[in-house]
């Protein structure tokens, strides 16, 4: 028991990653496989997955598991074989701990990949070792490039059924190049695995002696988190959530003495890191103001950092609501009223210049407008082509105006500050994921 | 890997803390009527707690709601009662027992209550005007589960459609709905069973006392202990024993079961999960052994 308990206060970290690609490259199998070999399927969960295999005829007579079943749960995926949306799970190993997000290859889907793909620290995204790259390939890798995941691998799959070819994973890796350099991605991974035998994911292959880099579970263990890369060098900003004000309705548990005139700016550090006596600004208004508190739910700290969720105490009292961002001094960026946008639209209803819409950023929602709609990506060749239309799964390069300034950050330099929701201001529903950047630097090729 | 990376690194249940705290701010910030459900159970409490933090000094800025089956451990509804009068709160009660006197629902002939929850649920919500139900689903119960969003849009009848649902992006939850709609909220989505317990540990939070080891009175059913009460007598065949068990979820005794365990401590608790080989549903709940697919089934139907 011992050796339990200490693996047990080990504080661990948090990897979030996605699965992507064409449909039927095998996602759901490596995710099924990493939760097998990793030992983080239960017995029950084994049993029922055995079963439906055996009703199924799954690996003929001898009977093999189906290990897609494991994250396929809804009834309309298991009917199909496909997966519909994202499916979490969480595993651990003895060096971390993951949430994985296995997402749908099929384009009708795609939205759903997104959503799996946004929060992601790694996305693994699976190439049928017999059909190569495909279009749907390279509409998720733009989605990738597009989000700014920090870690990307390649996992060539179904190596059984190409005999292990050493040729064909070297053919893969040139043609991925073209596509990534095109995309300006850095440091591709690229495993040959076997997700329905294992080969490369949790344990080695000895049937590629040709190749010597990591086993995808050893990638994994490694890859720094979004967080670890980017605390270091952007600035601190911190959307208001809510104004901590309770007056006469504070916690039964608080002395009412002390905390009568409390007033906090609740909200989760969305980048960088802050310190009792640093100097912020906020906008909108421009107010220049010093930190005096940091409190933690009731704990007071000298120091926090993202993505924690704090209260902030200033010296002097603004007029700060919900939708305001507290940044440090010098840093936020100038409130505009017109951005460049790069967006993935998700919705089956088509967009021209003259929409009206909402667009979610931080904490706030203002109205706006699409005023011109620049063009369209070609998967193909990745680069712009006009186009007066958006349409469903469309990467599109886009002019909006907002009715409300926001001081809205370079997605390339802060990616929580830069992303946005465009919303349909009558049913609420969310049109697409957009990230606002100088549309120069997504200029992208082959 | 060329970059520096930084020190400031938050451990897991940190980083799961902090996210769920900013989640409960959002929903109180954007929605008029937030309800949390309440039952008295494990995953309830630690949200229960998490709003807690989320609004210190302040207290939780909104009622909850329990949905009574008439089918509860006397010790759950016990310790419910004494939570909300500790943290200031308001409790609303829906009570299948009531609609069951009242002949609008039929009890099952398998004598279980849980799936007869879901009309006095969304009678509660509309009669309570809540536009956000926050609820302590983890995505790792269950495959359908695994499935939901995090703020998740329930239709006018209160159901789930796992095959059209929004996108989620970023931390940027979407909450916009037309009047009559309403949305689920699940703070802990990203929890497993073993961050849970860590967690109540860590934070010294209290629970019913039947998630500890103690003596009680049981019979086998199905492969799981069942407790001897007025809901769920044994058959004449069905021999019973006095047994060392706890529970590891707590829903209806008529379809929770117990599990032999000599954990009588939250950390003897901690070890114990983390040595499972067995879901905790899979372990205990009759209700989840119907069908492949009963959880979804009943989500649609808008079951929390
Ligand atoms: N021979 C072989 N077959 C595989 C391998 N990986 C997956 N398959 C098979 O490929 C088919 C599709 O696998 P899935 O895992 O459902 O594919 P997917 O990428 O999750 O599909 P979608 O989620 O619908 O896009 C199944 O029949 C798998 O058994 C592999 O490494 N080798
Ligand atoms: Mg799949």
């Amino acid at each position: 028991m011992p050796e339990i308990t200490q693996t047990l206060a080990q504080a661990r970290t948090l990897l979030r990653f996605a699965t992507a690609g064409s449909v039927d490259d095998g996602k759901s199998t490596l995710v099924g496989r990493l939760l097998h070999d990793s030992k983080a399927v239960l017995v029950d969960q084994l049993e029922a997955v055995a079963r439906t295999s055996a009703e199924r005829g799954f690996g003929g007579e001898a009977g093999g598991l189906d290990l897609a079943l494991l994250t396929d749960g809804l009834r309309a995926e298991r009917e199909q074989g496909i997966t519909i949306d994202v499916a979490y799970r969480y595993f651990s190993t003895s060096e971390r701990s993951f949430i994985l997000a296995d997402c749908p290859g099929h384009v009708q889907y795609t939205r759903n990949m997104v959503t799996g793909a946004a929060t992601a620290d790694a996305v693994v995204v699976l190439i049928d070792a017999r059909k190569g790259v495909l279009e749907q390939t390279r509409r998720h890798l733009s989605v990738v490039a597009l989000l700014r995941v920090p870690n990307v691998i390649v996992a060539v799959n179904k190596i059984d059924l190409v005999d292990f070819s050493e040729q064909v994973y070297n053919d893969i890796v040139t043609d991925l190049a073209k596509i990534t350099n095109g995309m300006r991605m850095d440091d591709v991974h690229v495993i040959p695995v076997s997700a329905l035998e294992g080969d490369n994911v949790v344990e080695r292959s000895t049937k590629t002696p040709w190749y010597s880099g990591p086993t995808l579970i050893e990638l994994l263990e490694q890859l720094p988190a979004i967080d670890e890369i980017e605390n270091n060098h952007e600035a601190f900003r911190f959307p208001v959530q809510l104004v901590i004000r309770p007056q006469g309705g504070l916690a039964p548990s608080v002395d009412a003495d002390e905390f009568r005139d409390y007033r906090g700016y609740a909200g989760q550090i969305s980048s960088g890191e802050i310190r009792v006596g640093d100097s912020v600004e906020i906008a909108p208004g421009n107010f220049k103001t010093k930190v005096v508190g940091i409190d933690i739910a009731g704990k007071s700290v000298e120091h926090a950092f993202a993505p924690q969720s704090v209260n902030l105490r200033l010296a002097e009292e603004f007029d700060v609501a919900r939708g305001a961002v507290i940044g440090a001094t010098n840093t936020l960026p100038e409130s505009v009223n017109l951005i460049e946008a790069e967006v993935f639209w998700l919705d089956p209803r088509s967009a021209e210049a003259g929409a009206r819409v909402l667009v979610k950023t931080g904490t706030s929602t203002v109205q706006g407008i699409i005023s011109q709609v620049i063009g369209r990506r070609n998967l193909d060749t990745l680069a712009i082509d006009p186009a007066e239309k958006i349409e469903v799964n469309d990467i599109a390069h886009v002019l909006i105006k907002l009715a409300t300034p926001q001081p809205f950050d370079d997605y390339r330099d802060n990616r929580r500050a830069g992303a946005f929701l465009i919303i349909q201001p009558q049913d609420g529903a969310t049109l697409a994921a957009g990230i606002h950047t100088n549309l120069e630097l997504v200029n992208f090729s082959i | 890997m060329s970059q520096k990376l930084s020190e400031n690194r938050l451990d897991l249940l940190d980083t799961l803390e902090s996210e769920s705290i900013h989640i409960i701010r959002e929903v109180v910030a954007e929605f008029e009527r937030p309800v949390l459900l309440f039952s008295g159970g494990k995953d309830s409490v630690v949200v229960l707690h998490l709003a807690t933090k989320a609004f210190w000094p302040g207290k939780v800025p909104f009622p909850v709601l329990h949905v009574d089956t008439g089918h509860n451990f006397p010790e759950v509804i016990e310790f419910r009662d004494r939570t909300v009068e500790k943290l200031g709160l308001r409790l609303e009660v829906a009570s299948v027992q009531d609609y069951i006197d009242r002949g609008v629902l039929q009890e099952r002939p398998d004598g279980t209550r849980n799936p007869l929850q879901t009309l006095p649920l969304l009678d509660a919500i509309t009669a309570g005007k809540h536009d956000a139900v926050f609820g302590g689903a983890r995505r790792d119960e269950d495959k359908a589960r695994a499935k939901e969003r995090i703020i998740s849009l329930r239709d006018e009848f209160g159901q789930w459609d796992p095959r059209n649902q929004r996108p989620e992006l970023w931390n940027l939850y979407n909450g916009r709905h037309l009047p009559g709609q309403h949305v689920r909220a699940f703070p802990i989505s990203n929890w497993t069973e073993l961050d849970i317990w860590r967690y109540i540990e860590r934070e010294g939070i209290e629970l019913p006392p039947l998630y500890y080891a103690h003596e009680r009175e049981v019979y086998q059913r199905d492969g799981m202990w069942r407790a001897v009460g007025p809901v769920s007598e044994p058959t004449p065949d069905e021999v019973v024993e006095t047994r060392l068990v706890r529970y590891r979820t707590v829903g209806d005794m008529s379809c929770t079961g117990a599990v032999e365990s000599p954990a009588r401590t939250i950390s003897d608790v901690v070890i114990e999960v983390a040595a499972s080989t067995l879901t905790e549903r899979g372990a205990t709940r009759a209700d989840d052994r119907i069908s492949e697919a009963a959880m979804e089934d009943r989500k649609k139907e808008g079951y929390f």
